[in-house]
């Protein structure tokens, strides 16, 4: 008795699940553009919903630009709230079956299902963003973040009073680590005793949490905040303190006009073109990017609240990594053991190594988890 | 050692109540519903709409008490959706409950949709002159938002309508044995109804706390789990009010200590940190039902059953 209780509120469960998937997707394919047989029909695949202000919402404005510019001759879907594994699959095989020519999975945890379709659809193209794994037709992409990170590594070291930074991270991965390997490089250029603190909310999104990771972290002497997490609650939390801040994905200016220093803004609107055309022309081919501040894939939000010296210092240190003449893992990085890297080309750290990175770099206070 | 400084503590403790407070005003009202007979695991539905309705009352009109009256009739709407299917139709609670769930995130998603990105004042945090300027406990005893005390009020309220009133008694013999209480001629669905109906007020109430006094912006998605977490501090106060509000601040605490505890280089794996507000939840919870005897659970004994009173 008890169990066939448990049974069918199993089921229910499940078919209330699907029933919400097929509605949700039977919605964002009629939000399209109308319908029109001899257009391309280009779609995606988000992690979030299109309002999280962070990661999804930043790939919605690369769609929606994509439509601004390619309107005429394309036809674009997305599929939001898609959870990684294997209801992803049957996401992306249901855009792959319904026509569409040039698929875009936009989160790390889509690349074995886009794979497995894409071997499935060999007349199909796919780009998986943030992954490593490609084929024939299907392409990867992804940000140099770690480029914005060091010039913002720089701007707190410049601007913390305190000489202590606090900075809130997901998870333990080579994207994070860089990330705050980066920023203390960037950091330790203008302020070899600058110190960071590192607490892990072991979440992408939780608002609640992440703000009250920064009241720990403002509470324990760090004066400003950065984050490797999605909302814009620690922006306000340090708004609320008087602290400084940087955003993270999406310009959050608005959540702190006299906080935000600047934010790394993911600018995925002219890769989209870039693809869709080279699709519409014919030429399109399985190819790696990553690109950075270079390729305006990443891109600074303007630099606010702070001394015109410190700004000048911002934006020589942008240009010169834009130019080529600043590598932010420049030889020789230190590791946290006081060890060099093993520096292969002589002059900075190869994309191998820096995609795979484990280590801290010396002066990072902090365990990393796991290890 | 700076955990010990007067100033740190303090600090830590205005986080602790900031992060309970929502926890506990779901929970308590979940509790009235569930002594009453009635498991609704649409928490995390009625939260985010309540949170989504808060935001929008308050961004219209600019007031605080309004985006928290928005977000009580949102969650009180919603749980009346759940009494008619599972009180009026008799259908299983445990699916409803899912089912109101994944609805209110839904249509919470709908209605926020022209609020992301757009931000508000949050809630005033009391100040009385004399009392607030108290060294130390001033800030912590009254210099918090309204909601608070509202949250503190309430458990009081249902403590003593529970255990201290003829009606709360009556509620109370609906959730043990909803045949007995009808055959003595009391009327089982109305009751269960109004009781479904306030712990929808609450969930609102404490998915409203999100965007009016926490975080005070609205993204879909933001109350994160919260909702079942509440559920589960239900059933680690093992039905009884005092120990919700044990519970919801324990569980505040612990997540505000791990976050510290990194901060401040704790050799402990973060992991580990981060699932110890679960973890003191299961050893309580062994605790309470080692003590108890298997036999003898806590829980309401009608708890999800469905009733269908018979003429």
């Amino acid at each position: 008795m008890r169990s066939s209780v448990v049974t069918a509120a199993v089921t229910a469960a499940a078919a209330f699940l699907a029933a919400a998937a097929i509605i949700q997707g039977a919605f964002s394919g009629a939000s399209g553009a109308e319908r029109a047989a001899d257009k391309l029909k280009v779609g995606f695949i988000y992690l979030g919903p299109v309002g999280d202000m962070g990661w999804t919402y930043q790939h919605e404005v690369g769609r929606q630009g994509l439509v601004k510019a390619l309107g005429d001759k394309i036809e674009t879907t997305y599929l939001e709230n898609v959870p990684e594994g294997p209801d992803a699959e049957r996401s992306v095989e249901q855009l792959a079956r319904s026509g569409h020519k040039l698929i875009f999975t936009t989160s790390f945890g889509y690349m074995d299902p886009t794979l497995k379709v894409a071997k499935k659809y060999p007349a199909v193209h796919f780009e998986h963003a943030t992954g490593y794994k490609r084929d024939k037709n299907m392409s990867t992409y992804s940000g140099r973040w770690y480029e914005a990170r060091y010039i913002q590594g720089q701007i707190a070291g410049k601007m913390s009073k305190a000489g202590v930074l606090g900075y809130i991270v997901s998870f333990p991965i080579p994207e994070v680590i860089m990330g705050i390997n980066a920023t203390m490089l960037g950091a330790q250029s203008v302020n070899p005793n600058i110190k960071v603190k590192i607490i892990w909310v072991n979440t992408w999104f939780d608002p609640g949490k992440e703000a009250d990771a920064a009241k720990a972290l403002l509470d324990q002497g760090a004066d400003i905040i950065m984050q490797h997490t999605d909302s814009p609650a620690a922006m306000q939390v340090a708004a609320a303190r008087g602290a400084l801040a940087f955003g993270q994905d999406s310009d959050m200016i608005k959540f702190g006009p006299k906080t935000q220093l600047t934010s790394i803004i993911d600018n995925w609107a002219p890769y989209y073109e870039a693809r869709v055309k080279a699709e519409l022309a014919g030429t399109w081919t399985s190819t790696d990017t990553w690109g950075g501040l270079t390729s305006k894939l990443v891109v600074m939000a303007p630099y606010t609240n702070m001394p015109d010296d410190v700004r000048k210092m911002a934006q020589a240190t942008e240009a010169a990594i834009v130019a080529g003449t600043l590598h932010p893992f420049k030889c020789p990085v230190i590791a946290q053991d006081g060890k060099a890297v093993e520096c292969k080309n002589g002059k900075n750290l190869e994309d191998g190594q820096i995609l795979s990175m484990n280590f801290y770099v010396k002066g990072v206070d902090d365990k990393m988890p796991g290890k | 050692m700076q955990f010990l400084e007067p100033a740190f503590l303090q600090a830590v403790i205005l986080s602790v109540i900031a992060a309970s407070t929502p926890l506990l005003l779901v929970a308590v009202g979940e509790l009235v519903a569930e002594r009453a007979g009635v498991l609704n695991l649409g928490l995390e539905g009625m939260m985010i709409m309540g949170a989504a309705c808060g935001f929008a009352g308050a961004y219209f009109t600019g007031s605080i008490v309004v985006g928290a009256l928005a977000g009580i009739v949102a969650g009180m709407l919603l749980s009346a959706v759940f009494a008619a299917l599972t009180l009026g139709l008799a259908v299983n609670q445990v699916a409803a409950g899912l089912a109101l769930t994944i609805f209110g995130i839904g249509l919470s998603g709908l209605i926020g949709a022209g609020f992301v990105g757009e931000r508000i004042e949050t809630a005033p945090h009391l100040y009385l002159p004399a009392l607030t300027d108290i060294p130390w406990i001033g800030n912590i005893a009254f210099g918090q938002d309204g909601f608070v005390y509202v949250s503190l009020a309430l458990v009081i309220g249902i403590w003593w309508f529970l255990y201290r009133t003829r009606t709360g008694l009556v509620l109370r013999a609906v959730g043990d044995n909803h045949v007995s209480a009808h055959a003595l001629g009391y009327p089982v669905l109305r009751i269960r109804f109004l009781a479904v109906l306030f712990g929808g007020a609450c969930a609102g109430l404490g998915g409203a706390y999100l965007p009016l006094a926490y975080t005070p912006f609205f993204i879909p998605g933001m109350t994160a789990g919260r909702g079942w977490i509440a559920l589960a501090l239900v059933v680690f106060a093992s039905w009884l009010p005092a120990r919700v509000v044990i519970g919801a601040y324990l569980f505040g605490f612990v997540t505000i200590l791990q976050l510290h505890f990194q901060a401040l280089h704790v050799p402990v794996p973060s992991q580990f940190m981060s699932s110890l507000p679960y973890l003191a939840t299961v050893v309580v919870l062994i605790a309470i039902s080692r003590r108890r005897g298997l036999a003898g659970s806590a829980a309401p004994a009608s708890l999800g059953l469905v009733f269908v009173p018979d003429r």
